[in-house]
Order: C-alpha cells, then sequence, then structure tokens
C-alpha cells in the first residue's frame, strides 16, 4: 500500500510542481463537476482558460481583476512569511476605498489645478485607509496579545456595515434617487486608463512594480530577512535580536497599506463610486493567490493571473452556461485544498510499501507459547 | 535462558543506516549497558526493542520466543517498559494521573494512587503523586517516569541516559534502586555514553559504533581507555592545557535577580560574578535551576534586568538587546542548534546573517556573494562536513551543526563568548575539536563562560567553576581545588551561606 | 416584563448555536487540533440541513443532515491536517473559502423556498409558570440538549480517563505517542465529533433559528465560536456562558433596533463584532493565565516516529 515516507532535504523540483499538480487536479474535480451538472466540460474548460486571453479587450478586463489580486497578495506575501495571519485584507481593502473615495468626492473648482494629478492623492489616501485599519490589528496583538486572525476578520464585518452606513446615510449621492451608492467620482478622478477603448489602466504598472520592489525586500534587505526568521523560527529571531514586535507593525501596515491601495484603484478607477458592491472577496482570494504563488513574488504574478481566469470564467459560465457565478468560490477553495495536499510531497515521498510479513511469531501464534511470568509479585 | 535476545537486526533510514545487522544478549536480572557515542544507534535499537520502530530485518527473541513487537503497548504487555531521556510527561496533569496514563489496565485512579505509594516505598523512592508534574524538579520528574514504569510490573527496564538530569549524589540512589530492582529479578538495559557509571554499575556491555556492534565485554574488567577504543576506534585524543592568565574582568554580573517570564520556569536570586579575559569559567548545575534564564539575561534575548546588573568592559549592558552587546563583543552559542542557533531550513549562508552582520550594509543591503564567502571561509576553517553553504542547516550532523554555529561566533572574535552546552548530542571527534577551538579562543585572550550539564567537560576545560542551584549562583572555585563530590552536593544547593533544601 | 421575558428565551436562542458550535470547537482544541474552516463547515452544513428540511419536511433529519456534513467536511480537513500535515491556519481557511463557495452554488435552487410552519415548544408544567415559563421553558430541545451537553463535556474532560487522554493529547502528542497512544486516530475522532456538532450549529441556523436559506447566513458565527473557546479559556461550563453572552448582545441589537433607538442600523448590526474583538482583548492580555490553560500543542503538527 502507499506509505509516506519523510524525505531527508525537501524537494526543490515539487515546490514548483506542486501548484502546478494542484491545477491539474482541480481542472479533473472541475471536469467532473461539470459532467455532473450536465454541461460540456470541453466548453467549460475553454470559457476558464482560453476565452479570458483571447484579445486584447480579454486581457484588458483580465488585468483589471488580477491588478487587486496581485497587490494585496504581494502583502499578505510578506505578512504569512512573518507568520502574521492578516485574514482581514478584506476589511483593509474596504477602508482604503472608503478613504480613496472620500478625496475624490472632495474634487471639485478648488481642486482643478492639479489636474489629473488628483490622483497621487486620492490613491495615497486608499494606501492611508487600509494602514489605518491594519493598525488596530497590529495594536490589539501587540499590546493585548490578541490573536489577529480573529480580530482582523472580525474588523472585515465593522467594515463592510462601515461602508453600508455611509453608502446609505452621510455619502449617499442625493440624486441618486435613494439608491445606496455615493455620487459618481469626477472623470479627473478616475485612475488613468492605458489605452482608451479598454478598461485596463495604469494599475498594472503599479502592481508591476511592487512586484520588483517586494522581491528585493523580501531577498536583498535585512528587514526582510528578520521578518522571515522571525516567520520560520520565532526563536532564532530572538537570539539574533530581531524585534518580533517590529516584524508585526511592520507586516501588518505593509499589507494593509497594499490592500488600501488595491481598494483605492478599484474605487478610483473601474467603479467610479462607491457601492455595497465594493467587497468582491479580493481580499480572501488573495490568501489563495499568496499561497499558490509560493509566498515569492514572481510566482504571485503567476497565481494572480490564474485566480483572474477564475473569476473572469465564473462570469462568462453564468451567462453563457447558466451556472451560478459561486462557481467561482468552489474553484478558488478547491485549489488552496488541492496545493496544500500537494504541497506535502516537498517534505514526503509516496512510497509503495508490500505489508511485511507478519510470520515471527511461532506455529500456533503468541497464545502456543507460554505466557510471561509476572517477576515482581512477592512469593508468598 | 535469555531474557531479551536481538540477532541481525538492521533499520536503514532514507540517508543512513541506522543499525546495521546488530545483536544484543540480555540476562534474566542483569544490568546489561549499552554504550555508544551521539549517533552510534542506540536510540534506534531502542526504539526497536520498546516497539516505536519495526527493523528491516533480523529476529527479536523473548524469553527463547520469537516475538514482532508492533507498538509500545504490545512491548509493555510482554514486560518491556521503557524511561525515556527526555520525559514523555503531561506537565500540567498530576504524578499520579501521569502515571495513570501510562498503564494499560483498567485500574481507577485512586488505585493508581495507593500502588503508587507501594512501589514508591519499596524502592525508596519520593514522589508527591497528587502535585502536578510542572512544579516538580527534573530529578523528582524521573522519579515519576521511574514509578509509572516500576507499575507495570516489567520484566525489562530500559532507561536511557538516565544520570544526565541527575546530581552525583542521585545518581548513586539511583544505582541503589536499580541493583535492587536486578536482584529481584528485572533485567535492565542501561544506555549511556558515560564510561565510569558503566563501569560501577554494569554487568554487562555491548558497544556500538556506527550503527554495528564492535564489542561486548564485562565492564567491570575493562578500563575507560578500553571502553573508549571500542567506542570510537581510538582514544579520545588529549587537550591541550596551558595554565590560564587571565587578566582584566570583561564581564561583571552584580546581584542580578529576575522574576521568571514563563509560567513553567525559575527565578533568579541575587546573580553575582564575573569572568576575566583569558580564563574559562564554569557553570555546573542540572538542568532547571536557572541556566535557560541566566543565558536569556546575558544574551540579551531577556533584557529586563535592573540597570547596572550586568556590564561588558565597563559598558551597561542589563537592558540592551542582542544586538547591541554583539557589536560590544558579546557572543553566544545556544544550546538549541535547529530553531535557535540556526534556522533549520536556511542555508549556512543565510544563517551566517543571524549573528554576523559584516556582509549587510548600513541601509540594509544584503550583499549576498560576501555572505556566501564568509559561510565557505567558516565551513573550511572549522572543517564542517556539509553540502557546500548553501545546504540547509537541518541536513548536517549535530556535530557539524554545532561546529558551524560555534565558529560562528569564533570567528566573529568576542571578547566574551559564552557558550550552553557545547558538546550535547555531538560525536566525540566533533567534541573534541570544539574544546580545542575553546581552549585556543581563551589563550588568544577572549574571556568565555561555558554552561553545561556534563561535569567532565567542564573539569576538563574550565579555569574555575560555579554552580547554579535553584536559581542561586554559588562561591567560584578554581577547577584544580574542585571535587566532583563537592561540586555534587552544591548541585544541590548545600554551599555555605546558600540555605537552600535538596531538590 | 412579557418582553423582557422574550428577550430571555430570545438570548437563550440565539445563544445555543454559538454554544453547540463553540462546544465542538473545544472539543477539537482539546486535541490540539484548531479548526479554522468552522465558518465554512457550518454553511455546508445549514445548506444541507435546510435542503433536506425542504425535502422531508422533518426537522430532525434535517439537523442530523448537518451533523453528517459537517463531520464529512471535519473528516477531509482531519485528514489534511493530521495525516498530510499541512498547515492548520491555511487548510482551516481554505475550509472556510471552499464552504462558503460551495453552499452559495448549491444553494443557488433554494433561495426563495420556504420550511413549513414552524413548531412552537411548550413543556407542560414548567412553560405555564409565570415569566421563567415563557423565558426558560418554550425553547426548541436543542437548547436543552445544549446544555446537558455543556454538562456531559465537562464530566468527560475532567472526570473520565477518555477525557484524560484527550487532554493529554492535547497538550503533548509526542508523549502520549510514546505511552503508545494511537494519536493520530484521536485527534481525527475529535476532529470529526467537533465538526458534526458545528454542522448541527449551521443546520439549526438555517432550519430553527431563521428558517430560510440566504447565501453567507451564518454571518461570522463560526469565527465567533473560535473566539469563544478562547474566552471560554477550553473550558465547556464558561463556554457555554460566553455564547449566552454573545446571544445576549445580539439579541441587544435587534431589540434596540426594534425600539426605534436613534442609531443607524449598521452599527447595530456591528455589535457582536466588535464585542467579539472587546472580549478576546480581555482575556488575551493576561498571556500566562492563557499559557497555563491553553492545550499546549493547539495548531502544531505531529510526526510520529519523528
Amino acid at each position: 500500500m502507499f506509505k509516506l515516507e519523510a524525505r531527508p532535504q525537501p524537494s526543490k523540483l515539487m515546490s514548483l510542481a506542486s501548484p502546478l499538480l494542484a491545477l491539474a487536479l482541480t481542472v479533473l474535480i472541475g471536469v467532473l463537476l461539470f459532467l455532473i451538472l450536465g454541461k460540456d466540460p470541453l466548453r467549460g474548460l475553454q470559457i476558464f482558460f482560453v476565452e479570458p486571453l483571447k484579445n486584447l479587450y480579454a486581457l484588458s478586463e483580465l488585468s483589471i481583476k488580477a491588478t487587486p489580486l496581485i497587490l494585496i497578495a504581494l502583502g499578505l506575501a510578506v505578512c504569512l512569511r512573518a507568520n502574521v495571519f492578516n485574514i482581514g485584507a478584506e476589511g483593509q481593502y474596504i477602508l482604503g476605498a472608503l478613504a480613496a473615495g472620500w478625496v475624490a468626492m472632495q474634487a471639485g473648482p478648488a481642486t482643478a489645478w492639479m489636474g489629473r494629478g488628483i490622483v497621487v492623492p486620492i490613491l495615497l489616501a486608499g494606501v492611508l485607509g487600509g494602514m489605518a485599519w491594519a493598525a488596530i490589528v497590529a495594536l490589539l496583538r501587540d499590546r493585548f496579545n490578541a490573536n489577529e486572525i480573529l480580530v482582523s476578520l472580525m474588523l472585515v464585518y465593522v467594515a463592510d456595515q462601515l461602508l453600508g452606513y455611509l453608502v446609505n446615510g452621510p455619502w449617499m449621492d442625493p440624486d441618486g434617487h435613494n439608491f445606496p451608492q455615493s455620487i459618481t467620482f469626477l472623470a479627473v478622478t478616475r485612475v488613468p486608463k492605458i489605452v482608451t477603448g479598454l478598461r485596463a489602466h495604469i494599475g498594472v504598472f503599479v502592481a508591476l512594480g511592487a512586484v520588483a520592489l517586494l522581491w528585493v525586500f523580501m531577498f536583498r534587505t535585512y528587514r526582510g530577512f528578520a521578518l522571515q526568521v522571525g516567520g520560520m523560527a520565532p526563536a532564532a529571531a530572538r537570539y539574533a535580536g530581531f524585534s518580533s514586535r517590529s516584524a508585526l507593525w511592520t507586516a501588518l501596515l505593509l499589507s494593509g497599506g497594499m490592500a488600501g491601495l488595491a481598494g483605492g484603484l478599484e474605487a478610483a478607477g473601474p467603479l467610479g463610486q462607491l457601492t455595497p458592491y465594493i467587497p468582491a472577496g479580493y481580499g480572501f482570494a488573495a490568501i489563495i493567490v499568496a499561497y499558490v504563488g509560493r509566498l515569492h513574488p514572481l510566482g504571485i504574478v503567476f497565481s494572480g493571473i490564474l485566480m483572474s481566469l477564475f473569476y473572469i470564467g465564473g462570469e462568462l459560465a453564468q451567462t453563457r452556461l447558466g451556472l451560478p457565478k459561486s462557481l467561482t468560490g468552489v474553484f478558488q477553495g478547491l485549489l488552496l485544498f488541492t496545493l496544500l495536499a500537494c504541497d506535502t510531497l516537498i517534505a514526503y515521498r509516496m512510497t509503495w510499501a508490500p505489508k511485511l510479513a507478519s510470520a515471527r511469531y511461532p506455529p500456533g501464534g503468541p497464545s502456543a507459547s507460554s505466557p510471561a511470568k509476572p517477576v515482581l509479585r512477592r512469593e508468598a | 535462558m535469555l531474557r531479551l535476545e536481538l540477532n541481525g537486526i538492521s533499520k536503514q533510514y532514507p540517508a543512513v543506516r541506522a543499525n546495521d545487522r546488530v545483536g544484543l544478549k540480555v540476562r534474566p536480572g542483569e544490568i546489561h549497558a549499552v554504550l555508544g557515542e551521539n549517533g552510534a544507534g542506540k536510540s534506534t535499537m531502542m526504539k526497536i526493542i520498546y516497539g516505536a520502530v519495526q527493523p528491516d530485518e533480523g529476529r527479536i527473541l523473548w524469553n527463547g520466543q520469537a516475538v514482532s513487537i508492533r507498538s509500545p503497548a504490545q512491548a509493555r504487555a510482554l514486560g518491556i517498559s521503557m524511561v525515556y531521556q527526555h520525559f514523555s510527561l503531561f506537565d500540567t496533569l498530576t504524578a499520579a494521573e501521569n502515571v495513570w496514563l501510562g498503564l494499560d489496565k483498567a485500574m481507577t485512579l485512586p488505585q493508581v494512587t495507593q500502588r503508587i505509594g507501594e512501589v514508591a516505598h519499596s524502592y525508596g523512592l519520593d514522589v508527591d503523586a497528587q502535585r502536578p508534574v510542572h512544579t516538580l524538579s527534573v530529578g523528582e520528574r524521573q522519579r515519576v517516569e521511574i514509578v509509572r514504569a516500576l507499575l507495570t510490573e516489567p520484566q525489562l527496564l530500559i532507561l536511557d541516559e538516565p544520570t544526565s538530569v541527575l546530581t552525583p549524589q542521585a545518581v548513586d540512589k539511583l544505582f541503589i534502586t536499580l541493583r535492587q530492582l536486578s536482584e529481584r529479578g528485572c533485567s535492565i538495559l542501561y544506555i549511556s555514553h558515560k564510561l565510569d557509571e558503566i563501569r560501577a554499575l554494569c554487568h554487562h556491555c555491548t558497544v556500538l559504533r556506527g550503527g554495528k556492534v564492535t564489542g561486548e565485554v564485562d565492564p567491570r574488567l575493562e578500563t575507560n581507555a578500553g571502553l573508549s577504543r571500542l567506542m570510537i576506534g581510538a582514544e579520545p585524543p588529549p587537550l591541550q592545557h596551558r595554565p590560564s592568565r587571565a587578566g582584566a574582568a570583561v564581564l561583571d554580573v552584580r546581584a542580578l535577580s529576575l522574576v521568571r517570564q514563563d509560567p513553567f520556569g525559575a527565578d533568579l536570586h541575587a546573580v553575582s560574578f564575573s569572568v576575566r579575559a583569558g580564563e574559562i569559567v564554569g557553570v555546573a548545575g542540572v538542568s532547571g535551576n536557572g541556566q535557560q534564564e541566566l543565558m536569556a539575561a546575558l544574551s540579551g534575548e531577556d533584557p529586563r534586568a535592573a540597570p547596572g546588573s550586568i556590564t561588558l568592559g565597563g559598558t551597561d549592558i542589563a537592558r540592551s538587546g542582542p544586538r547591541e552587546r554583539r557589536a560590544l563583543g558579546l557572543h553566544f552559542v545556544p544550546e538549541e542548534r535547529l530553531g535557535r542557533g540556526a534556522v533549520p531550513l536556511l542555508s549556512l549562508a543565510q544563517n551566517t546573517l543571524l549573528t554576523r552582520t559584516e556582509t549587510v550594509s548600513r541601509a540594509g543591503w544584503i550583499a549576498t556573494g560576501r555572505v556566501q564567502r564568509l559561510a565557505e571561509d567558516l565551513i573550511a576553517r572549522f572543517q564542517v562536513r556539509a553540502g557546500g553553504a548553501g545546504a540547509s542547516a537541518k541536513s548536517l550532523s549535530g556535530g557539524n551543526l554545532q561546529k558551524f554555529i560555534v565558529g560562528r561566533e569564533i570567528a566573529a572574535q568576542p571578547k566574551l563568548l559564552i557558550v550552553s552546552q557545547p558538546t550535547w548530542g555531538v560525536d566525540v571527534g566533533a567534541a573534541a575539536q570544539i574544546h580545542g577551538e575553546l581552549l585556543a579562543l581563551r589563550d588568544a585572550g577572549c574571556a568565555l563562560l561555558v554552561v553545561s550539564e556534563e561535569l567532565d567537560e567542564l573539569f576538563e576545560i574550565s579555569d574555575r567553576l560555579l554552580v547554579i542551584a535553584k536559581g542561586r549562583l554559588s562561591p567560584s572555585v578554581p577547577t584544580a581545588q574542585a571535587s566532583t563530590q563537592q561540586i555534587g552536593e552544591w548541585m544541590s544547593g548545600l554551599w555555605d551561606g546558600a540555605g537552600l533544601v535538596e531538590p | 416584563m412579557e418582553s423582557f421575558a422574550l428577550l430571555l428565551a430570545a438570548t437563550l436562542n440565539a445563544g445555543t448555536v454559538l454554544a453547540i458550535a463553540g462546544l465542538g470547537l473545544l472539543i477539537n482544541e482539546r486535541a490540539g487540533v484548531v479548526n479554522l474552516g468552522a465558518e465554512g463547515l457550518m454553511l455546508i452544513a445549514a445548506i444541507a440541513g435546510f435542503a433536506t428540511a425542504v425535502h422531508t419536511g422533518s426537522d430532525t433529519l434535517a439537523l442530523l443532515a448537518g451533523a453528517l456534513a459537517g463531520g464529512l467536511m471535519a473528516a477531509v480537513f482531519g485528514w489534511l491536517v493530521i495525516w498530510l500535515n499541512t498547515n492548520q491556519v491555511a487548510t482551516g481557511l481554505a475550509l472556510s473559502l471552499f464552504g462558503s463557495g460551495f453552499s452559495a452554488f448549491v444553494g443557488i435552487g433554494y433561495v426563495s423556498e420556504k420550511l413549513g410552519k414552524r413548531p412552537d415548544f411548550h413543556i407542560p408544567v414548567l412553560g405555564d409558570l409565570p415569566f421563567i415559563g415563557p423565558a426558560l421553558f418554550r425553547q426548541h430541545p436543542m437548547v436543552y440538549i445544549a446544555i446537558a451537553m455543556t454538562v456531559g463535556l465537562g464530566w468527560f474532560l475532567y472526570r473520565s480517563r477518555a477525557g484524560l487522554v484527550l487532554r493529554a493529547i492535547g497538550e503533548s502528542p509526542e508523549s502520549a505517542h510514546a505511552l503508545g497512544y494511537p494519536v493520530r486516530r484521536i485527534r481525527l475522532a475529535a476532529a470529526v465529533a467537533g465538526g458534526a456538532l458545528c454542522g448541527v450549529a449551521g443546520a439549526y441556523i438555517s432550519v430553527v433559528y431563521t428558517p430560510l436559506w440566504v447565501e453567507g447566513m451564518v454571518a461570522g458565527k463560526g469565527w465567533i465560536a473560535l473566539a469563544l473557546t478562547t474566552f471560554a479559556t477550553w473550558r465547556p461550563a464558561r463556554l457555554l456562558l460566553g455564547a449566552y453572552l454573545f446571544g445576549g448582545v445580539t439579541m441587544l441589537q435587534f431589540h434596540l433596533q426594534g425600539e426605534g433607538v436613534h442609531v443607524a442600523t449598521q452599527f447595530l448590526t456591528m455589535l457582536p463584532y466588535v464585542a467579539t474583538i472587546a472580549v478576546l482583548v480581555l482575556i488575551s492580555s493576561n498571556i500566562n493565565f492563557i499559557k497555563i490553560n491553553m492545550p499546549a500543542s493547539l495548531g502544531k503538527p505531529f510526526f510520529p516516529g519523528a
């Protein structure tokens, strides 16, 4: 039967192959799912993997989804390498959108002198908004040892309610026919597009720049090194003199800022206003992007694109095959599951071990021999 | 008829052949030593006997019958009981509950408690069954382990390095208990690398080296040198000793008192001592008496000491972190290699960055080329057997990783080097090399503080000795004037003016 | 007075969901396994329970279906983290994300379904007593079962040998393994039992508490239940108390909304989540207290034969 045997050294090959294996397994399960649902699996595969890539328009749509995913995942990668589990990136994303949106709503004749440059303070506000929300998590963990997973998650629910309050109340568009939404932002505040006619915006370049910067941070700076040691071996980090406090704040502020930036780009970019539909689950999907990308900036680019394929595929599946959009969520979850299972192969090897011959007892079995006499009972 | 016989037992692990057709013969009532240095295959052999591991080939005979021991429960059913080196006790449960968990019989807790009292009395072991284990000293915990083993009425009792946590006086007491057991017919397998103890206690001895049996002798008829030759293939290399020329005090500790941070730890009480340049000060003591806490306070991992209580070359470092202390010339080798002295999954090159920051620029930029070269230099200079500077720390043997870590700190040319358990789990060859390096460092004028649970080691390399017991430090005594007996008494806290009770 | 009695009754009802899920998680964590997938697991159980109720009309079967779904998901989770030793946090998150997507996917067809008239529960004699009758004795049987479970679990953990073994495994699986206990099997059993209980809680939400199906209707109760185990320092009685406290907070929110209090509804909806944060802060700040009470091996992988 199959047995798992520890490898003497973790396998570098499997480290790279595991995400691909996981993807293959997910696709396999996906095909089965399509068959069960009575849909053509080949059509399904085409919708998920071919359609979103087939022309410039499709690629532009892909980039719009990939940008926030990559940005948030980059920040999360730093966090996860430091063993800080910022699960509430979605909340920081919302706060980023809110902060950026507020600045955008201030645009008017008074700010006309900035021209398109107003985008900078807008995005900066997004970063600060996300950072502030993440700072709450850092503070509560630093001062009160409160578990950051639960705190950051609770704050997602709070952020969601906050958004609802604002777009239903003080920030509601007076000319919006009582719909819960803010005013549509002025054109000057919108994040510049790369090419007119397509929706893709410069956020793509921001994301790529972030990839480079974070690679340098992780692998060439002492700070980045210290953060990772803290995540891998906390006692070694203490021995080296790395401050776990500093690691906590750096990780959370960095990922909060990235999530906030993503939120700002969404709000001032494709959305152009604040609505209750801002939380699209990017904060959670980014967790999967981070893990599938092996917590490495380059890997995250690929897994970010992959996750975007799932998103767009899910939307297309709804319009073309009549399947619910939540299919996306199913595949995303499956991908992470299969990745975790396949990752086992990095540290372990699958071997075929025939059952050991159990003929060690003399004929007749163990009861055939005289029972062992207890030695320590005192003779009467 | 033999109680236990092993024939042609082999066990292969991915990287190493731990047991290579080994054999063992144990008679009823015999105290049988299994001698070997670290990595010789003793624990694997014991795990096979105890059912935790299955052999790849070979036969096991129990009281003349061939058996297959598939689990510890089966071993216990046969009458084999084991007392581990690192106890398998549950801290938050009481001694009685711990013993109860170790028994397969359907006894109630009150019945077990009563039996504990009977057995403890019968063997003169002092055990309070109702105390939670985390309140017990290490010696007391071992007694709980032994009582637990005894309650299973074993025919074979296996003890794995039992004296590493005992004072010399406690060792004598243990030997009395073991001889009692053997007289009542129980066989004992005594695993150790301590030659004096084996020669004093055991009737027979099987020696392992590199997974093979190199000899079966009566230790009472052997000399230490003879056993050593069987164990490592040669006599241990003699150390070069030069008389110490101690200079000015480098480290000054005055009335250092600290409340424990870990609820299961020890407090420090008014610890005072100094270490001078060009001398090695050894700190003896049974584990759990404050060594960890003292090390953390000295290395900077615990920066809560009162200002002025720790000075290095005149500078107050009581509140400084490890990096500031290193900048002033204080380097430290911790007792845990993997996870504290080095990060297991990182390469040797990356592991230099933990304490050697010469390769990092002011702005924090890591010069990877220089890091690589530093690691390669260390590997060459300290004869570390590794797959290059890119090999992961985890892939090295205990001895080689220790050589690397000690080397990393020595090569930093410290003014003060603190080492905790320098040769724990290290093979004899590497241990000798490390001792040599420490002595050379001291001759070059460095001040050294060595904390160890191995008295032999401290007697061999220290110029002065101190003993730590219950968080207090004894007065110092030159090694030449100290005796094992005296140090043993001090390890129980019995130096003049200490006012402590024996643990 | 009447409305206060009803408030009390509603608190017990609301608290019961958290109590049952919390007790399940407590069993898990006592064995050293932390299941962050509770939220996703409860969502899957909720739709399983609701669908069963729609098709069979039986509440009991629905709760059973929830238990089954929860146990199954917990078994998959358990296999991954206990046998393959995958990271417990990441795997739990995967389960939560998967559960939320999968339940939404399967539940699409049930969004506008309604269950039959909900039965009224009324204990004879006791239920007619003034004030405490409507307050305490007109509850769904699950409320009383939750209380019984708390007592039972307390007895199990602290007075039975099996409970001692479980606690020992949670503290040091290595030592338990050395003593010969089948650590992995016991941990898996704990995970599945815990998952089944969370599943019951999930089905209770969609079948009894608010009998309908909406995507994401567990609304964070799985996460709150996780916080509760820490708040209760892994003791059943304290967990029940905490659950009722939270039930109270939730009810307070509805009560205030009903009373027309001049606070935006969203701030009231925030109450349980903010309360969770407050509770975590309060209990976690005493590090040593947590250290002594927390199962020491919680979240850490276990390698037999290492």
